[in-house]
């Protein structure tokens, strides 16, 4: 069958470039790794300065996890913020605390209250309120940040990876006449896209599986639902990517024109993914997230992944990335019409 | 004399891009069995016209009729083995995988793939090359390979862009023996080129010059109406006599 010719051709290609196949599967787990070890280092421990805290108060304070300084007036207190040797520090003046931050960092300035708000003796002298009781729906409270960027980021490598590879080998096959070549041969313009998105797609269920295992089974990124669910999605964006990838590719006349498309189709998606929280994003912007693979792709692989939901919270997901597909493909067969009309 | 059949036929066909005119009224009949070549200088159209024939491009009037099927055609693909200008290869597959590639493309399998391989690349003598690596072919290699991969399918037609440009004259001589057997078994053959001793060689010709067909006849035809000993000179009286 010819589809499967250009399917064995292309694999053929990924496999002999030893090079971009180890960037395809190495550099995502690197990145993981790193993020893993950047998100999951601990908490960080604020350094806090207190100016003439009466000991009555101090000793009905909490002091794990900080390290105090006490100075004796406001104006040496105030030289160290400068310098940066602490974070911030607290003053308590006629019975009301106050507190001065650094401030240049906004995520050491919450540390330092979150902290701080922690340590003050809650309320009435000896009257100690209950302990709030707090349980989780989904998550609990060891869940660091990579477990919930984990999914996303998982969906973005497998976008941006093939998005590019597949954009740059199809528009070689365009450069190099080879495309010119196969429009020659009794091949149909279908069996051409077709072949790609067999190819790649057996290439991508390996790259994603092993990047998926990677993520959950040596790093532990969180993983309530089904594996399978992971790679049905991953699988799907990663069509999208290479369909999306091909069209664009037929817009640049060479490998640099294609990295052009990074900053412009793909970067921006990560900020429709959740990544950053949706409802912030400035209502002129908002609109754009619908329009972008990786959205949904997110949507589902944290469902799956982090909420441990199944086929009915995916669903509508996985219908939204395989029409975009759909979509891409059909476009591509039109746009090859430019080569051979039938 | 006996009428040879008509194997392609071109009627009124030009081809502009923008108000770039690059073919002009081109009418042209090509015979079963013959070798026909295009000679033209750089620019003359020679790559637009046969790419007609191809189905590979559309005139913007006129019509191309291969068997008396109106081009493009999917049917009739299959029975046009066409080389382009530049060497269409994948450069970091072998030889070999080339080969296999393409003639999947055209449905050939096992044996029979195997043996036509051998065939054409013993014709082309690579044979002891299939095994490495594109990329590490000379010029004249690569060319030879974009024959062999046009010969493959067994076409009825052949329609090659310059398929000797960077081979050896030794060489030459014998990948025209080659398309002498391929015409004594039934096959036409189309080639362009502007060598002018390989014209010679060629059945009929047709002579292109600024999109125009400017005279068509076999090279002594060609000689004797333009008072002319060889094609070279009979080239440019046919072009000077234009203007
Ligand atoms: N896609 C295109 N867009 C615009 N002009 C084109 C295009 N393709 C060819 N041309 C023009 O058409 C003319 C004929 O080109 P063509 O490639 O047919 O020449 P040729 O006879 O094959 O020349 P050569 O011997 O150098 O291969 C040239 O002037 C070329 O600039
Ligand atoms: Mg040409």
């Amino acid at each position: 069958m010819r589809v499967f010719a250009l399917t064995q051709r292309i694999l053929r290609q990924i496999v002999r470039d030893k090079r971009t196949m180890g960037l395809l599967i190495i550099a995502p787990i690197l990145v993981l790794t790193m993020l893993h070890l950047v998100f999951n280092g601990g908490d960080y421990t604020p350094k806090i300065g207190f100016v003439d805290v009466p000991t009555t108060v101090v000793e009905q304070m909490n002091l794990e996890g900080a390290d105090v300084t006490t100075y004796s007036d406001e104006k040496s207190a105030k030289a160290d913020l400068a310098n940066r040797m602490i974070d911030g520090y607290l003053t308590i003046a006629n019975n009301a605390p106050a507190v001065v931050l650094e401030g240049s960092d906004p995520g050491v300035a919450g540390a330092t209250m979150k902290w701080l708000q922690q340590a003050m003796p809650t309320g009435q002298e000896n009257g100690h309120s209950p302990q709030l009781e707090i349980d989780y729906l989904h998550g609990s409270s060891d869940m660091g940040t990579f477990d919930y960027f984990g999914p996303v980021l998982l969906g973005f490598f497998v976008f941006f990876f093939v998005f590019l590879i597949a954009g740059v080998s199809f528009l070689r096959e365009r450069t190099t006449g080879t495309l010119e070549r196969l429009l020659a041969s009794p091949l149909r313009k279908w069996e051409i896209v077709m072949g790609y998105v067999v190819g790649f797609g057996i290439f991508t269920m390996i790259q994603s599986a092993i990047i998926a295992a990677y993520a959950i089974y040596v790093l532990g990124m969180m993983m309530e639902g089904a594996f399978g669910y992971v790679l049905l999605i991953t699988l799907l964006l990663a069509l999208t990517a290479l369909t999306l990838g091909i069209l664009l590719s037929s817009f640049a006349n060479n490998e640099l024109q294609m990295m052009q498309f990074i900053p412009i189709i793909v970067v921006p998606q990560i900020f429709f993914s959740g990544l950053f929280n949706l409802d912030t994003i400035s209502k002129w912007l908002s609109w754009v997230g619908p329009f972008t693979p990786l959205y949904y792709a997110a949507d589902a692989l944290r469902d799956i992944m982090v909420r441990g939901y199944g086929w009915g919270a995916i669903y509508m997901d996985i219908f939204a990335l395989a029409g975009f597909s759909l979509l891409f493909i059909s476009v591509n067969i039109l746009a090859l019409r430019k080569y051979r009309k039938i | 004399m006996e009428q040879p059949k008509t194997c392609v036929s071109i009627r009124h066909v030009s081809k502009s891009y923008k108000k770039h005119h690059v073919l002009q009224d081109i009418n042209l009949d090509i015979f079963e069995g013959e070798i026909f070549g295009l000679l033209g200088p750089s620019g003359a159209g020679k790559t637009t016209l046969v790419k007609q024939l191809t189905g590979l491009d559309t005139p913007t009037s006129g019509e191309s009729y291969v068997f008396q099927t109106k081009m493009p055609s999917l049917k009739l693909i299959t029975s046009i083995g066409y080389m382009a200008q530049s060497d269409a290869l994948y450069e970091d597959l072998s030889a070999k995988e080339n080969l296999q590639f393409f003639s999947s493309l055209y449905g050939l399998k096992g044996e029979k793939q195997t043996r036509r391989i051998a065939e054409v690349m013993e014709l082309v003598q690579l044979s002891g090359d299939l095994k490495r690596l594109v990329s590490n072919f000379s010029g004249g290699m690569k060319r030879r390979l974009s024959l062999a991969i046009a010969l493959l399918h067994e076409p009825k037609i052949l329609i090659l862009d310059e398929p000797t440009v960077g081979i050896d004259p030794v060489l030459r001589k014998s990948i025209w023996e080659a398309f002498y057997k391929l015409k004594q078994n039934g096959t036409t053959i189309i080639v362009t080129t502007h060598v002018m001793d390989e014209a010679g060689k060629c059945d009929r010709l047709g002579l292109i010059r600024d999109g125009g067909l400017i005279a068509v006849g076999t090279p002594d035809e060609l000689k004797e109406m333009s008072n002319t000993t060889t094609i070279e000179e009979a080239f440019l009286v046919y072009g000077g006599a234009k203007k």
